[in-house]
């Protein structure tokens, strides 16, 4: 009966989007406050329906209700309660319903957060809605045409199939939700910038009514891609962080496009500057989060993220989007010549730092999308398989990015409008000195010598130097930190947080140490100072698996460190086996060390790894991510100020 | 021409500019970077279409019964596509879900023996899932029926 209770939710909120959608455009034609009322209230239905059912769903999953069709082939009775809730969005048909519930939420947002009076900021709003509507109304068709969450199975199985042992983990309750709400919240900017596109107005107004919204989507993405190389880390038992995998690439074209629509904003905001380069990158940046959902979710790749997918899927994901890139597109073909230029600036000033960073950016992203389609076009076009791999990205993006990173500190210091070179430079010299000295540290201690590697050492130091340099500047000095407001703190943070990030990529991409061995009980391996020793191997039993545990005895200089037990996992129900690594972290550097095959005579394979630096690169997304929400509630502290103040001048203007 | 047309112009340019300058970059790097997929098949029937000395990947299922292990690190297993087989020896640690019938993808180099010396062997996550290109390989080879997986 539940899983009918959910399919009725879904078209409930199928019906509200249509309405959300005709309202909200009509409304704002018209200028018509009542039906403009009627759109907001539709789009709060409909996200309260799709929350019905979305906990209609979960609750299936909780009570192993097998006569749902993906709870039984997602499911099983003895999983953990974590990952029965955290298994509604391990497969297609659950995420999907997870994706359109965070639009929902979004579509809420802006119904509850933007004005409601006879201004133009109502007439956006409700367009914005409109356009959210159409997108909610395209998925809901999508779920309900092709990937029925609720699908009746009959006779219900006594067990389900089980999770995939590699989903279930803490990560699956992190990295997919927080990844959606920055693909989905890209979603917020592009209708407030269509909506614009739609008024005869016209004008950058759009751009405060969208900023908080991309600054949520932009710390989202961060957190959530940060989140999934962390798992990546620890889960695969490969030691390493990031790919290049396809689907991971799909996250980061829109991550880098949503940075550079966070930064075009922001001098569009200040100075009129980049208008229409502005409404573009907010179309190109949703246009990338749907592209991802298209890769990911049509089964064209090859991945880990790769459920299985029928190509009816794919076609109707590429239909939307097709729709959602033309449409907006041709609508600012028409309409963008029609923008008031804004103030004019100069070659040296921080509009054009601005530029420079959307430019590479762009460009990076470009460069990604190629690498990740051209295997499937080589495919289409000549049946050729082929890959492109890791090597192909290090070769572009990350020189192009090397270059980002010097310009960098520069940026927020370098005036709007008119700059000047020569002080931006003197003001930043400690700075290029820290850079200096650790690029030449890392050329004298770090093995092995790479260009890379050295050179992204010496960045990143500048990096965190360099904002720092910024942070003093805006306040003057240490004791008057505290008066730095919301936005000089965030700037700061977000690009030493970056900084931050290099160093750790540079330290686990470049410095890593790997040694494999077979090791027999009792005796040792050495890896980069430390020595390992195997005590012993013994089974054991876990809540849904049973394992081979190796205790290891972690040495250095002869003493004691502490003692690790990676595992080999064997979940029963899924029949899959799983490594389960150990890692000793002491921030400044990570001890892996994972367990793989027994070997005839007793020995087992062992293999470690040493990443210096490792940590760094989660540390610096968390900064990121604080930077992120710093910048969100200073926008609405700020808000709530400015709603104060016009509150009081409208009492003291009654009492006069 | 005006200041704002100008500026308009120079903005165009230097988008062109990057744009260029990025089609370019990767247009090279790809030149480079590409690894090429053959299956057991492409290596035994026609050799001279898969380069010597270069790496390229390879795909089909572990034959049954044909891995091999040693006391130490060393592994050696035959990649078949139910046609044609090429052996294949590796050192190091083997995925998780690499088992004898199962479909993988390994990369790197044929000696002139004919031995593919794999430098890293892929398996999928879930095991369900068979890699695309070894489903294509089967496919070629005849050994894949459409809806039930490898004969």
């Amino acid at each position: 009966m539940t899983g009918e209770l959910g399919q009725l939710a879904l078209c409930l909120a199928l019906a509200l989007a249509l309405m959300q959608a005709f309202a909200g455009f009509y409304g704002a034609s018209n200028g018509n406050l009542r039906v403009m009322a009627m759109g907001r209230g539709a789009s709060l239905g409909s996200f309260v329906f799709v929350g019905l059912a979305f906990f209609t769903l979960m609750f299936a999953y909780i009570a192993s209700d097998f006569s749902v069709l993906a709870v039984a082939e997602n499911s099983h009775t003895a999983k953990p309660l974590i990952y029965k809730i955290s298994g509604v969005w391990g497969n297609h048909e659950g995420s999907m319903v997870l994706w359109i519930l965070i639009l929902g939420a979004y579509s809420a947002a802006i119904a509850m957060t933007q004005p409601t009076g006879a201004e133009y900021g109502t007439r956006l709003a409700s367009r914005a809605l409109g356009v959210q509507g159409l997108i909610a109304i395209a998925f809901l068709l999508f779920i309900l045409l092709t990937s029925d969450p609720f699908e009746r199975y009959f006779p219900p199985p006594f067990e389900g199939s089980g999770l995939n042992p590699l989903l279930q983990d803490p990560g699956l309750a992190f990295h997919p939700p927080l990844l959606y709400v920055g693909y989905v919240g890209l979603s917020a900017a592009f209708s407030f910038a269509a909506a614009a596109l739609l008024d005869s107005r016209n004008d950058a107004m759009w751009v405060r009514a969208a900023r908080p919204f991309a600054l949520v989507a932009w710390t989202a993405l961060t957190l959530g891609i940060a989140a999934g190389s962390w798992w990546a880390y620890y889960t695969l038992g490969w030691g390493g962080f990031w790919f290049w995998d396809p689907v991971e690439n799909a996250s980061l074209m829109p991550w880098m496009i949503a940075t550079a629509l966070i930064h075009s904003m922001m001098a569009t905001e200040r100075t009129g500057a980049f208008k229409s380069w502005t409404l573009l990158l907010a179309i190109t940046a949703f246009s990338f989060s749907l592209i991802g959902t298209f890769l990911v979710r049509s089964g064209v790749l090859n991945s880990v993220h790769a459920f299985a997918n029928d190509p009816e899927r794919g076609l109707f994901i590429l239909m939307i989007l097709v729709v959602a890139i033309t449409l907006p597109l041709i609508l600012f073909a028409w309409r963008a010549p029609k923008l008031t230029p804004g103030a004019p600036f100069d070659v040296v000033s921080r509009e054009t730092g601005i530029l420079i960073n959307n430019l590479i950016l762009t460009a990076s992203a470009a460069i990604i999308l190629t690498g990740t389609l051209y295997p499937l076009v080589l495919d289409a076009l000549t049946g050729a398989k082929i890959s492109v791999g890791p090597p192909y990205y290090a070769s572009t993006v990350v020189p192009l990015l090397a270059v980002l990173a010097m310009a960098m500190p520069l940026g927020p210091i370098i005036l709007w409008k008119r700059g000047n070179l020569l002080p931006t430079l003197y003001a930043l010299r400690y700075a290029g000195a820290a850079g200096l000295v650790a690029l030449l540290a890392a050329l004298a201690i770090a093995r092995p010598v790479t260009v890379l590697g050295v050179l992204a050492a010496g960045l990143g130091v500048w990096l965190i130097f360099g904002a720092a340099t910024e942070l003093l500047r805006r306040s003057g000095s240490f004791r008057r930190l505290g008066r730095v407001g919301a936005a000089g703190w965030s700037v700061t943070l977000a690009h030493a947080g970056l900084g931050v990030v290099a160093l750790g990529c540079v330290g686990a991409g470049v410095w890593r140490t790997e040694v494999i061995e077979v090791v027999a009980p009792g005796s040792s391996m050495a890896i980069a100072g430390y020595e390992l020793r195997l005590d012993s191997t013994q089974q054991v039993q876990g809540p849904n698996y049973t394992a081979d545990r190796a205790t290891i005895t972690v040495l250095s200089g002869g003493r004691e460190i502490t003692k690790i037990y990676p595992e080999k996992r064997n979940y029963q129900a899924e029949q899959m086996v799983t490594t389960w690594s150990s890692i000793r972290t002491t921030i400044v550097s990570d001890l892996y060390v994972t367990l793989a095959d027994p070997r005839d005579g007793g020995g087992w394979v062992v293999r470690a790894y040493v990443n210096p630096l490792a940590p760094f690169i989660w540390i610096g997304a968390i900064i990121m991510g604080i930077a992120g929400f710093i910048a969100v509630g200073g926008r609405i502290a700020a808000h709530a100020r400015a709603k104060r103040t016009a509150a009081a001048e409208a009492v003291a203007e009654a009492a006069e | 021409m005006n200041p704002r047309k100008q500026r308009r112009l120079a903005f165009a340019i230097t988008l062109l500019l990057a744009g260029g300058g990025a089609a370019g970059l990767a247009v090279f790097a790809l030149q480079d970077n590409v690894l090429f997929f053959y299956s057991p098949s492409d290596i035994v029937d026609h050799p001279e279409k898969v380069p010597s000395g270069r790496v390229f990947r390879i795909g089909g299922l572990v034959e049954k019964g044909s891995v091999q292990r040693d006391t130490g690190l060393d592994v050696k297993f035959v990649v078949t596509d139910g046609k044609n087989a090429v052996p294949v020896n590796y050192s190091g640690v083997l995925p998780d879900l690499f088992r004898e019938g199962q479909g993988i993808v390994a990369l790197g180099t044929r000696d002139s023996a004919g031995v593919f010396k794999a430098s890293e062997v892929l398996a999928k996550h879930d095991e369900t899932y068979m890699p695309p290109e070894v489903v294509d390989a089967l496919k070629r080879a005849g050994k894949w029926k459409e809806g039930e997986g490898p004969l």
